[in-house]
């Protein structure tokens, strides 16, 4: 049932007011007082050795403040990683530098090789075009396995080869799979890719760069999901400046996916050069700029072999994974194909023996690093499609093989490493098949059929870990950072509170949600709360906003916090109400001595706490605002069921979404309405993946998708409405809130009943078909039916 | 410099421009109206979407100067004279037709601009007249919902939550 | 983008005489010639907007042709020209979208001859007869390979004349990326015969298919194109489709547009 406010309830964003109006105030709608503006001249080839930059004509040009090449960062540290993976053999990663501005050599188109600080975008572009660079072309390395070969070309020539990590997991259980594959009844095989895609988000990256030589204070204004984790790169790796003469501030975001986590060179040089050139520097990048330096995502190339016994109990699982790295680690890079995708490789079934292998291969392309699923897409993606083929080897109906290995008893042990600590996998493919109404799908390809048409099916599961994630665990697994978050819970004299979150909106509704959360707690109108956000000068450190970790984390934060300011407003209740503190309720924003109609306001509370006239100064302080940390103990375990109907155009290979339906497990839901924008945007961007989404490269290493000309954005008509459904709800065991996060489920669930549905279709025509790459391209489907 | 007058909101408006200065630089940089967005460089993305004399326009692919004498809309200037929102506003807010907001001026004025031309859009026409209007977060869903909304047509079978 | 004048004259001389500078360029409605004026892909001195020409404005019925002026925007074309020719409305009513629509104009199209453009395949289609300062010239003769026409430096097309065929339709398969078209037909069947004009899927431009045209002048009706298929050697090969795949698009959209020509 709806509700008026609080939990559970679909309460309308307070956010959407400002950006309804024209009156958000994005990154780039920030103006400081005698600013400049960079631009970056960026290398057009792949892979080159820089033997001269001049840069004297350009800085003679109109405007020109400065011109900046690696040269005036000398001193000036690399661009970090934030994970360090350990391989098989017990060796650390080959981990390269990584300057703000390429020096020696550039290793991917777009990389920034100089920076001209001017008057205006324009002056500074006008005078990027006079600086003469003089490169010696070398060979690129694009296509993974080439990259590995002995004679491949290097991309670091100061690293033993291409091979980022060759990770083995669990190394142990090796032995035990190769011995049950001997064993099966049937094995399996599938090679597939998981296509390059770029995030996209709607606002492309903004930085702008100030310092104040009076304080020697650093502001660095960015489009950034994690603004504290930024501070903390930058500052203590990149520039030396300490956290406190630093402030980073993320306003209102336009969308991240994940590629708005990592912490960029443009964001150095800004803050950088607001101190070389004593005024503030700004840089907006263009769309064309986005796809050569925003991190992308996925590009992995897997062989996952499925082993079965003669009942079709799966028996075991391996995989052979190539990831792409790109030319340098992005900040969460070797995580991705490794922690947030070998440990999802159970999914949602009952396989006991599972070994991983994952080869990460730097190449002279864009960095690739976490994008919305970050490694969980990529291992749905490869272990649904494997079973989906399985089924059509054996004979047997894909749901039915999938029911018969579900997981049915939690907690469940992996053999991954991981405990799921709650789910219902049969629930929700129950519920699953009631929306979807599969019972009807044979009905509706025979009218579709009536209509010259194909139409297919594609039915699957997932299961994602996020809420990421306990500090000690990511800690062992080589995170150079903890993943707790934070909240301080202030609450002002006359009752309304303010909360200073460490997670970070950007377009998640936490203005909203985290409202609610705080409104139930006290029984109080969600208006007299705001949440605080994005600006490391007023929110505690906390580590932003990925990995579907927000409410999990931060609001269980935010809960704990809470927790401590009721509890400190009893004591002053009580004290005012002359009542043991433990006779004090707190309900409906009123505290009551239970069994009496004695009773005062939260209002009189908060009063007292800064007007402590009549108050209990010997116990405790006045005030009324509370910090809270808090590191879980556990990821959490959404899961789900997919179904996705395609119709398929015979002549032209044209794929058609017709029906699409979502049964997800999110445990408990804070704002129902928000959840559901969640999973239709998740799905949106599956479906892109799916059937639109390129990021490709030539043998050159030149990038083909280099604008929404060649890189294809899904659009309105390109999507049904979506029929998603979360009222399975199995509530997490140990965050407070019993929540599990909801914003990635979408993009990891929705792929493989894309594809499953358009080989369903094809294969109801009689074609041989079990799989094809993404995007299933109206071409590629074509050349498939020939 | 080439001076430029046009009306924007109902005010006069007027600065030096050069013939390159576009008119969404123009609205962002010289009139301080931030609500218009730039998303792309091909003139795809829509976010910088208003109106010129009445149409639909990208402000990001027009020149300032283009603009020279017209009448021109923003989102800022969308909202009804108390400041509370419009309909087509308050159907996205209701509908949850956003999310990060920054492709939503955009779509709230390519979607006056529709139903200008056609008040009561079947969900095919207002997906169709999208095509110029990219948005991210939302998978369209709770956007074509809130339009069709808007033009005063029965949502309430379409999925919602 | 570089810097340049701007001009905005309101008669077709003044035009003409603003083009006669060195580095001049006439400016239509501006939807493909400002995102690549962004990418700094050319450096005119001075942008000559003809969208103030009055002359140069509107849809007509003259005889048996619908004239439409040089700066008309698809917009009004789709709008203005439904009744005498819903082929070409239609076809002007599904370029790009609504907000390019109301900018983009037929003669900034045609004389740009973008290999994936929508109207040169309606001009060539109809054997239209593009209409300039000086000169009228035969679409057979202006299509001139992809980005080239037979214009001259400062030529301006003021108008574009259209005959109207007994039944005509365009049939498109939109590049999923760009949505321009990937490959699509324009079928327009007149009393002396059929016009079959593809555009995106050559790599010389807009062509036509003669032996499609010649099958359907003989039986106007899709089987007889039955059998007919082209050659994919100068067809378009990239990451949206191989040149065999838009080969094979354009028997597929031929037929189409026959089967829905009206």
């Amino acid at each position: 049932m709806p509700k008026d406010g609080g939990i559970g309830a679909s309460s309308k964003r307070r956010e959407d007011i400002r950006f309804l109006t024209g009156e958000g105030n994005y990154t780039d709608d920030i103006n400081l007082r005698g600013q400049a503006y960079v631009f970056f001249l960026r290398s057009d080839i792949a892979h080159g050795t820089i033997n001269s930059i001049d840069t004297s004509a350009a800085e003679g040009m109109p405007g020109v403040v400065k011109v900046f090449t690696a040269a005036d960062f000398e001193g000036v540290g690399s661009i970090p990683c934030g994970w360090q993976v350990t391989d098989k053999h017990g060796e650390v990663m080959q981990e390269p530098a990584h300057p703000v501005l390429a020096s020696g050599k550039v290793r991917h188109v777009g990389e920034p090789m100089a920076a001209v600080v001017a008057e205006t975008l324009e002056q500074a572009r006008d005078a990027a075009e006079a600086i003469e660079v003089d490169i010696s072309e070398l060979p690129a390395v694009v296509d993974m396995k080439n990259a590995l070969k002995p004679d491949a070309p290097k991309v670091h020539d100061d690293l033993k080869s291409n091979l980022c990590y060759d990770w083995g997991f669990v190394e142990e259980n090796k032995a035990a799979v190769e011995d049950a594959f001997q064993k099966a009844a049937h094995v399996t095989t599938l090679e597939l890719r998981n296509n390059r895609l770029v995030a996209n988000p709607m606002e492309p990256r903004v930085a702008v760069g100030d310092f104040a030589r009076g304080t020697g204070d650093h502001t660095l204004y960015t489009t950034s999901q994690n603004p504290h984790v930024i501070r903390l790169l930058m500052g203590a790796f990149v520039l030396g400046i300490p956290e406190h003469k630093l402030r980073v501030v993320a306003p209102d975001v336009g969308g991240g996916f994940g590629t708005k986590i990592f912490h960029y060179q443009e964001e150095a040089f800004v803050t950088f050069a607001a101190k070389a050139c004593n005024r503030p520097i700004k840089w907006t990048s263009s769309r064309t700029e986005a796809f050569m330096s925003d991190a992308h995502g996925r590009d992995h190339v897997t062989t996952i072999q499925l082993a079965l016994d003669a009942e079709n109990n799966f028996t075991a699982l391996r995989t052979d994974t190539h990831a792409n790295m790109g030319a340098y680690l992005s900040t969460f890079a070797p995580s991705v194909p490794t922690w947030l995708h070998g440990t999802l490789m159970a999914g949602n079934y009952r396989t006991p023996l599972i070994y991983v292998n994952v080869k990460a291969v730097f190449t002279n392309t864009v960095p690739v690093d976490a994008y919305r699923g970050a490694g969980r897409p990529e291992a749905t993606f490869q272990l649904e499609r494997v079973i989906d083929k399985a089924a059509i080897e054996l004979g047997v109906d894909a749901v039915a093989l999938r029911r018969q290995n579900f997981i049915t008893e939690f907690p469940y042990a992996t053999p991954v490493a991981v405990e799921y600590d709650t789910g219902d996998y049969v629930a929700t493919m129950d519920k699953l098949t009631e929306i979807a109404d599969l019972a009807g799908f044979d009905a509706r390809r025979k009218e579709s059929e009536a209509r010259g048409k194909l139409r297919g099916l594609g039915v699957n599961c997932y299961i994602e870990a996020c809420g990421i994630a306990p500090s000690k665990l990511v800690g062992q697994l080589g995170a150079r950072a903890g993943l707790f978050e934070s909240a301080t819970v202030r609450v002002n004299a006359t009752g309304g509170l303010v909360v200073m979150t460490g997670s970070h909106s950007h377009g998640q509704g936490h203005e909203t949600s985290f409202a609610q959360v705080v409104a139930s707690m006290i029984g109080i109108d969600e208006n007299m709360i705001e949440i605080v956000h994005g600006d490391t000068a007023n929110t505690p450190m906390g580590m932003g906003t990925y990995g579907s970790r927000s409410i999990a984390v931060g609001g269980s934060a935010m809960v704990r916090a809470t927790e401590k300011i009721i509890a400190k407003a009893k004591k002053i209740a009580s004290h005012l109400l002359e009542a043991s503190e433990s006779d004090i309720e707190l309900k409906d924003g009123a505290f009551s001595v239970a069994g009496t109609d004695k009773s005062v306001a939260w209002g009189d509370v908060t009063l007292a706490a800064y007007v402590p006239h009549n108050y209990p100064l010997d116990d405790i302080e006045p005030g009324l605002e509370e910090t809270a940390f808090y590191d879980p103990s556990n990821f959490t375990y959404p899961s789900g069921a997919y179904a996705c109907e395609v119709e398929v155009d015979r002549d032209t290979g044209q794929v058609t979404i017709e029906r699409f339906a979502a049964a997800d497990d999110f445990g408990n839901i804070i704002n129902p309405m928000i959840v559901s924008g969640q999973v239709h945007g998740g799905i949106a961007q599956g479906i892109g993946q799916a059937l639109l989404e390129n990021c490709a490269y030539d043998e050159n290493g030149q990038l083909l998708s280099a604008s929404y000309m060649d890189y294809a954005m899904p659009r309105a008509y390109d999507m049904p409405f979506f029929n998603v459904d979360h009222s399975c709800q199995t509530p997490c065991t140990h965050n407070p809130l019993g929540v599990k996060g909801c914003g990635e489920a979408g993009a990891i669930g929705s792929p493989p009943a894309v594809v499953g549905a358009v080989v369903d279709a094809l294969r109801s025509a009689g074609k041989d078909v079990t799989h094809i790459d993404m995007p299933l391209s109206p071409s590629r489907v074509w050349a498939a039916m020939q | 410099m080439t001076q430029v007058s046009m009306t924007v909101n109902g005010k006069q408006a007027s600065g030096d421009v050069e013939g390159r200065t576009l008119l969404v630089q123009f609205l962002r940089d010289a009139q301080g109206l931030t609500g218009s967005h730039v998303g792309c460089d091909t003139s795809q993305c829509g976010a910088c979407v208003v109106h010129v004399d009445g149409q639909a326009v990208k402000a990001c692919t027009m020149l300032a100067l283009e603009a020279e004498g017209a009448q021109v809309s923003t989102i800022e200037g969308q909202a009804n004279a108390d400041g509370s929102l419009n309909v087509i506003q308050q159907a996205f807010q209701d509908h949850h037709g956003l999310q990060c907001g920054f492709c939503t001026p955009g779509m709230v004025m390519s979607a006056a601009a529709l139903l200008k031309d056609n008040p009561k859009p079947t969900e095919a026409d207002v997906r169709d007249y999208l095509e110029g209007n990219i948005c991210r977060c939302t998978g369209y869903h709770n956007i074509v919902k809130a339009i069709l909304a808007a033009s005063g047509q029965d949502v309430s079978a379409i999925a919602a939550e | 983008m570089y810097n340049f004048d701007f001009v905005r004259p309101t008669t077709v001389d003044e035009a003409v005489k603003a083009l006669g500078d060195e580095e001049a360029q006439a400016l239509g409605g501006g939807q493909t010639l400002i995102p690549t004026l962004k990418q700094r892909l050319a450096s005119p001195s001075k942008l000559v907007s003809l969208t103030g020409i009055a002359d140069m404005q509107g849809v007509s019925k003259s005889g048996d042709s619908v004239v439409i002026g040089g700066g008309t925007t698809h917009r009004v074309v789709a709008e203005e020209a439904a009744g005498a020719y819903p082929g070409l409305a239609a076809l002007a009513g599904r370029i790009g979208d609504p907000a390019v629509r109301n900018r983009g104009t037929i003669g900034g199209s045609l004389a740009n001859n973008d290999p994936s453009a929508c109207y040169p395949a309606a001009a060539l289609g109809s054997g239209a007869t593009i209409v300039t300062n000086t000169r009228e010239i035969a679409a057979d003769d202006y299509f001139q390979g992809m980005f080239t026409t037979a214009l001259e430096e400062g030529e301006i097309i003021t108008e574009v004349r259209f005959p109207i065929p007994k039944k005509s339709h365009y049939a498109k398969i939109a590049q999923p990326a760009s949505r321009f078209p990937l490959v699509a037909v324009f079928v327009a069947q007149y009393s002396d015969g059929v016009r079959v004009a593809v555009t995106g899927a050559s790599n010389n431009g807009v062509f036509r298919w003669s032996e499609a045209e010649a099958a359907l002048s003989d039986n106007f009706a899709t089987d007889a194109l039955d059998g007919l298929t082209l050659p994919s050697d100068d067809m378009i090969g990239d990451l949206h489709g191989t040149a065999q795949y838009r080969a094979h698009l354009v028997g597929v959209m031929t037929k189409r547009a026959v089967a829905a020509a009206s």
